[in-house]
């Protein structure tokens, strides 16, 4: 009983463990395609300046971004906004606040709600892909049920129902409903990819020579599901981040926006879409842009570590 | 079980089928299906054009489905907005105001006492199934409000009834409807049990529109029944509203969103210009504008005052009088300090409502002095005023022993009201004054139907956003309905004046003079600004309507009860 | 083959009662739903008592789903509060169904008519500028959030050129017949040509912004399996043995390359279903997206368990036509 989707995290899973142990010459094959990929370099740049600018960001922000400093030159009845004007590259927002110091500390929030996103759901698919994976027998049949459910439903959709449950959205609730929808993948992931491993030569091997099974599962078959948890975790957090703005979007963001975030500030800024553009246009563009960034780092490392690319 | 291997490692060819077969098949089974089909599916067009099209068809969004088509039951704007064009009242608002006027009724008087009502009754006026409305069928009206039964009872459904008459005819409440007789065709006297201000007034709200009584007969109105989570109404609530009104309910297309009236050709007076008055549902405000942009509708209510400029530039944006108030509310059940009148001056004098109101309304939104607005009866030109002045603030919190107070501040998510166009900024502008003035704010918010007026209600917020659009001019609409009852969200049973406020309201309403009455309202509003303050009235703000510069003659009104009777449409 | 069905259908009920178990208890026990939605603005706490007892909502939660259990049994999945009040959610249900049907099936229309042949030529041209470009886009295409892109498509053709409509499914004023529901075919079938037409020019923008990420899997799919055909032994033996260009790419490459391509299209009817809750928002576009998303805004709690419950069944079902429609084309897996 595999659904489609199932079925596409099951190739996924297989590309690992087609490495014969620790993959040395996984790694050094990959890396040797990757240093030449155009794709790879991109994205890569990518990442590296967003994290830069995440991390630097109470450095470089020239204002508090909760600070209404131009509040005065707010005008709701003649719907005007801080123009962009000396100290305020990009001028204000609708509550007199210094744009570009929220499209910085922006990236902060958005990375903390991408990457919990992706380690919480990394977590939960872990624990279950593992028990499944490592127990098999009723074990694996019970999780595998229950993650076969949570895949039978569109992922937006399911952190969309997940958000909407919520007595009262936050954050937190977007992380949640971001991450929950990702459990399940990582978990067919890594059990995948441990059935893989399971039957191949090296833990037959270690089996053999009376090796604890904890020990095969930890030294040997959770090492080997490296490669493709890190594709399916790049392109996990571009997924995160949209899926966050959409959420946004749809009005179950968080509510209090003293804390930028790039995917609030879009699902805010939509309102004001055709009178003052440049509040959307800045968040969506961060967003596709690091997205795209992701994505190119994720297909690239896909393709490299697909065995059947090691020609 | 079938075990699916994964496509992507496949390494062999997949033999040939007899797929060409099978797409024949499917192909010859589709097309089977498209010529079969035509001939049990017959267009049911009506016959469009002839001599009496000519007024054209006006398009308006609405924002939402309306809940059903019997005003009666109805609490919502999306209704009313409607039926508005199907009933007429009694007495109806004069256009672009909020006093009464004549409608079905010519002329009224009253007993001395206020309890006894004499309505002469317009003549020749037809229902739109063709009956006659007389002085019977008010008191049908009349009747079937007051006997209501079951389900229809709840205050979800008879909202209105409850909210100004009371009870029921089972007695279980007090009920200020005492009987209704119908002298002759034209004569319908009704008697109350107690006079009140509000009366004849509160008959112009569409709720208590005339119905046809043979429509509402044969169509089973009353029939309400509570299904689960909810209510089921009649097929007349659903589809057969019968009125006397300039518009006629012709259908309402639910796959497609919209709700069609025809012209009224009997109408008794002026006809409507229109042909037809179609309301398109897009519940979302940017889609509204953008439609309205595009030329798919031809107006929509309540348009967001940040387009309010760009709107101007092409369409006719009519800015109604503000007929509202928004306050910051104080509740004195859980935090003790907030029973001081001082702490409560305090903070009244921590916010600036004038930048306030600059930063976060809309234009022509005016700073509220009292609870309700200066056009309606009883405002006080002389109450206590409180100009933004955070020192003095600082002073009343020290003598109060309260300088370190903190308080739970609730404001709501997923809402916008006209006096509350965008509740986060107007949190945040209090947020920032109180904190100036040393109170620790502990920000709660949430969504506005999902847990905000539970909560407001259930008297567990010490400070909250909240407002109110008046229904029909009448202090009782605003000050009764906030403070009447002592158990209420501002927990006036903590404050020693709570009674007494509360028997003064009702004394009030109950005085038939007029002039005595204005006089009692004015005393009470200078109390509550002085010695009661049981919030902060911060703004009226107005509200908009916008239509294309095709569309003539709408005349705005200030309780949103907007007639396209008079409407018409150049269609160039 | 029928065993596999029955079991896969038993799974979909399965599906069914779990989840409705648990939205169930999880709705009720949140605040404000359908009492606040019903009183609306100007409820006191006394209405709201009274409200929440005529309903029946003070009664303990499995009490609730037993009675619940007793109406659905009759087909009575509770009544709308918000979305269309009084309506029965399965009626709101089956009557947006159609709409969402037909916005789904354009769009997948689009993503298949313009995907497929873009991969199939992008592949052959392996490295060209056309690849390229097409390879980028379709990266560029995933990550750009489909309501904003919904947005930019209605902003450019329908509010600033006017080519398209803005928003709905029809022009209110056209009086047409309703049929099936399905708005293009009723004007078909009733030979109201002109509505048929509308219907179409107002799916157009939202099934474009619909179809957008579809669109750009299928293509890198289509592009990925051609190539990776191509590279096959059948292919190089086809062309050693003789045969013409057109021969090998119709009997060999294409077919071979559909399998892994209709995987994806199944795959992404879930993608359409979660796009449609964001492009049917913006287009204001009546169909079960839009419900899923006024439901929750107004605390609609009959008809956000309804759509959840049925999304998730028709991704399911979708799921199961696609493998058995993969067991008709690949034979080997008719085992």
């Amino acid at each position: 009983m595999t659904s489609t989707r199932a079925r596409r995290i099951d190739d996924l899973a297989a590309s690992g463990a087609a490495a014969p142990d620790v993959g040395v010459s996984l790694v050094a094959s990959a890396w040797r395609r990757l240093r030449r990929d155009p794709v790879f370099i991109v994205g890569v740049l990518i990442i590296v300046a967003f994290l830069v600018i995440a991390v630097l960001a109470p450095l470089l922000a020239p204002h508090d971004p909760a600070a209404r400093l131009l509040a005065d030159q707010v005008i709701r009845a003649r719907n005007e906004i801080p123009p962009p004007q000396p100290g305020y590259p990009l001028g204000g927002d609708m509550n007199g606040r210094d744009l570009f110091s929220r499209m910085l500390l922006g990236s902060r929030e958005t990375l903390l709600v991408a990457v919990l996103a992706t380690v919480i759901g990394l977590g939960g698919g872990l624990v279950l892909g593992t028990v499944a994976g490592a127990l098999g027998g009723w074990a694996d049949s019970l999780v595998m049920r229950i993650v076969d459910v949570l895949l039978s439903i569109p992922s937006l959709l399911l952190a969309v129902s997940i958000g909407a449950l919520f007595a009262q959205q936050s954050q937190f609730t977007v992380i949640l409903a971001v991450a929950i929808v990702q459990i399940p993948i990582f978990a067919r992931l890594l059990r995948g990819s441990m059935l893989a491993q399971r039957a191949s030569d090296h833990v037959l091997a270690a089996t053999a020579l009376g090796v604890k099974r904890r020990a095969i599962v930890f030294r040997h078959m959770l090492p080997n599901s490296l490669g493709p948890v890190i594709v399916q975790s790049t392109l996990g957090l571009a997924i995160a981040i949209i899926d966050a703005a959409a959420l946004s979007f749809l009005g179950l963001g968080a509510p209090d926006d003293s804390i930028p975030e790039w995917g609030q500030m879009l699902g805010n800024a939509q309102d004001v879409i055709d009178t003052h553009p440049n509040l959307a246009f800045w968040p969506a563009g961060a967003i596709i842009v690091v997205a795209l960034g992701f994505t190119l780092v994720g297909e690239s490392l896909r393709d490299a570590l697909d065995p059947k690319n090691r020609r | 079980m079938i075990r699916f291997r994964t496509t992507r490692r496949e390494r062999t060819e997949v033999p040939r089928t007899r797929s060409r077969a099978r797409t024949v098949v499917a192909l010859a089974a589709a097309a089977t299906v498209a010529v079969a089909l035509p001939a049990c599916a017959q267009s049911q067009r009506g016959n469009e054009g002839g001599a009496a099209q000519s007024g054209g068809t006006l398009t308006f969004g609405a924002a939402g489905a309306p809940d059903l088509f019997d005003p009666f039951y109805a609490n919502d704007g999306e209704t009313f907005r409607v039926s508005r064009q199907i009933f007429e009242g009694l007495v109806g608002f004069k256009p672009g105001g909020s006093t009464i006027t004549p409608e079905l009724a010519t002329d009224w008087s009253s007993t001395p006492d206020g309890k006894t009502w004499t309505f002469n009754l317009r003549t020749g006026v037809k229902f739109q199934d063709g009956t006659d409305f007389n002085g019977d069928a008010v008191c049908a009206n009349f009747d079937r409000w007051y006997n209501q039964t079951g389900a229809a009872q709840n205050p979800a459904l008879s909202f209105y009834w409850h909210d100004n008459f009371g009870g029921f005819a089972d007695h279980k409440e007090p009920s200020l409807f005492d009987s209704c007789q119908a002298q002759s065709p034209t004569k319908a006297v009704v008697k109350l049990t107690r006079a009140t201000g509000k009366f004849p007034s509160v008959l112009a709200e569409a709720s208590f529109a005339m119905q046809s009584p043979t429509a509402m007969k044969k169509y089973d109105a009353n029939n309400i029944v509570a299904a689960g989570d909810s209510f089921t109404y009649p097929a007349y609530a659903q589809s057969h509203p019968t009125g006397t009104g300039p518009f006629v309910f012709d259908g309402y297309d639910k796959g497609n969103g919209t709700i069609t009236l025809k012209r009224n050709e009997n109408y008794w007076g002026p006809k409507a210009k229109l042909d037809k008055l179609i309301f398109r549902i897009i519940p979302d405000e940017k889609a509204r504008l953008q439609a309205l942009q595009a030329g798919d509708i031809d107006g929509y209510d309540l348009p967001n005052p940040a387009d309010w400029q760009t709107l101007q530039q092409n369409f006719n944006l009519e800015i109604r009088e503000p007929f509202n108030i928004l306050y910051l509310g104080f509740t004195q059940k859980n935090n003790p300090a907030l029973q001081d009148l001082r702490v409560r001056q305090a903070l009244a004098y921590a916010i600036d409502r004038k930048t306030l109101v600059s930063s976060t309304m809309p234009e022509h939104a005016e700073v509220a002095r009292e609870f309700y607005p200066p056009s309606v009866e009883g405002y006080s030109p002389d109450v206590q005023d409180y100009p933004y002045d955070p020192q003095k603030a600082r002073d009343l919190l020290k003598q109060a022993n309260a300088s370190n107070l903190t308080v739970n501040f609730y404001w709501p998510t997923e809402v916008t009201r006209p006096y509350m166009p965008d509740p986060r900024s107007i949190f945040g502008a209090i947020q920032a004054n109180l904190q100036a003035v040393g109170v620790k704010v502990n920000p709660i918010s949430k969504p506005w139907n999902g847990g905000y007026l539970d909560d407001v209600d259930n008297a567990k917020a010490d400070l909250f956003l909240l407002g109110w659009t008046g229904d029909y001019n009448s202090p009782d609409n605003f000050i009764g309905t906030f403070f009447g009852s002592l158990n209420n969200r501002f927990w006036l049973q903590a404050a020693p004046w709570g009674q007494q406020l509360g028997d003064a309201l009702r004394a009030a309403d109950g005085q038939p003079d007029q002039a005595t009455r204005v006089a009692m309202y004015q005393d009470i509003n200078r109390k509550l600004m002085s010695q009661y303050l049981p919030g902060v009235p911060i703004a009226h703000a107005p509200a908009a309507i916008v239509v294309t510069k095709k569309v003539k003659g709408l005349v705005p009104s200030p309780i949103t009860a907007e007639e396209f009777a008079p409407v018409s449409i150049s269609n160039s | 083959m029928l065993s596999y069905t029955v079991r896969r259908l038993g799974q979909l009920l399965l599906v069914a009662v779990a989840l409705s178990i648990l939205l169930f208890a999880w709705l009720r026990s949140l605040p404000g739903g359908p009492v606040s939605a019903l009183l609306g603005d100007r409820a006191t706490a006394q209405s709201r008592a009274q409200l929440t007892a005529a309903l029946g909502l003070d009664q303990p939660i499995p009490v609730q789903y037993v009675h619940f259990l007793g109406r659905a049994a009759t087909g009575d999945f509770g009544v709308s509060t918000g979305v269309q009040p009084g309506d029965g959610a399965l009626t709101i249900f089956l009557q947006r169904f159609p709409a969402t049907i037909e916005l789904s099936v354009l769009a997948i229309i689009i993503a298949i008519g313009a995907g497929i042949p873009l991969g199939y030529l992008a592949a052959r041209r392996r490295g060209g500028w056309m690849d390229n470009a097409s390879v980028v886009g379709s990266l560029v295409g995933v990550a750009v959030p489909v309501f904003f892109l919904a947005f930019l498509l209605k902003f450019v053709f329908a509010v600033k050129l006017g080519w398209l409509p803005t928003s709905g499914r029809q022009s209110a004023d056209l009086d047409a017949t309703r049929v099936t529901g399905f708005f293009v075919l009723d004007g078909l079938l009733t030979r109201e040509w002109d509505a048929s037409w509308d219907a179409l020019k107002h799916l157009l923008l939202p099934a474009l912004a619909l179809g957008s990420i579809p669109f750009a899997v299928i293509f890198r799919i289509t592009r990925g399996a051609v190539l990776e055909v191509l590279d096959e032994d059948y292919v190089r033996t086809a062309h050693s043995k003789g045969l013409t260009g057109g021969t090998i790419r119709r009997r060999h490459v294409l077919r071979n390359a559909m399998l892994p391509v209709v995987t994806t299209i199944g795959l992404q009817t879930g993608a359409l279903l979660s796009g449609a809750v964001l492009t049917e928002r913006v287009f204001a576009y009546p169909g079960i997206g839009q419900a899923l998303a006024l439901s929750f805004e107004r605390r609609d709690y009959a008809v956000l368990q309804i759509v959840i419950i049925a999304a998730a069944l028709c991704y399911v079902l979708v799921n199961l036509v696609v493998d058995l429609s993969y067991a008709v084309i690949d034979p080997r897996v008719r085992t």
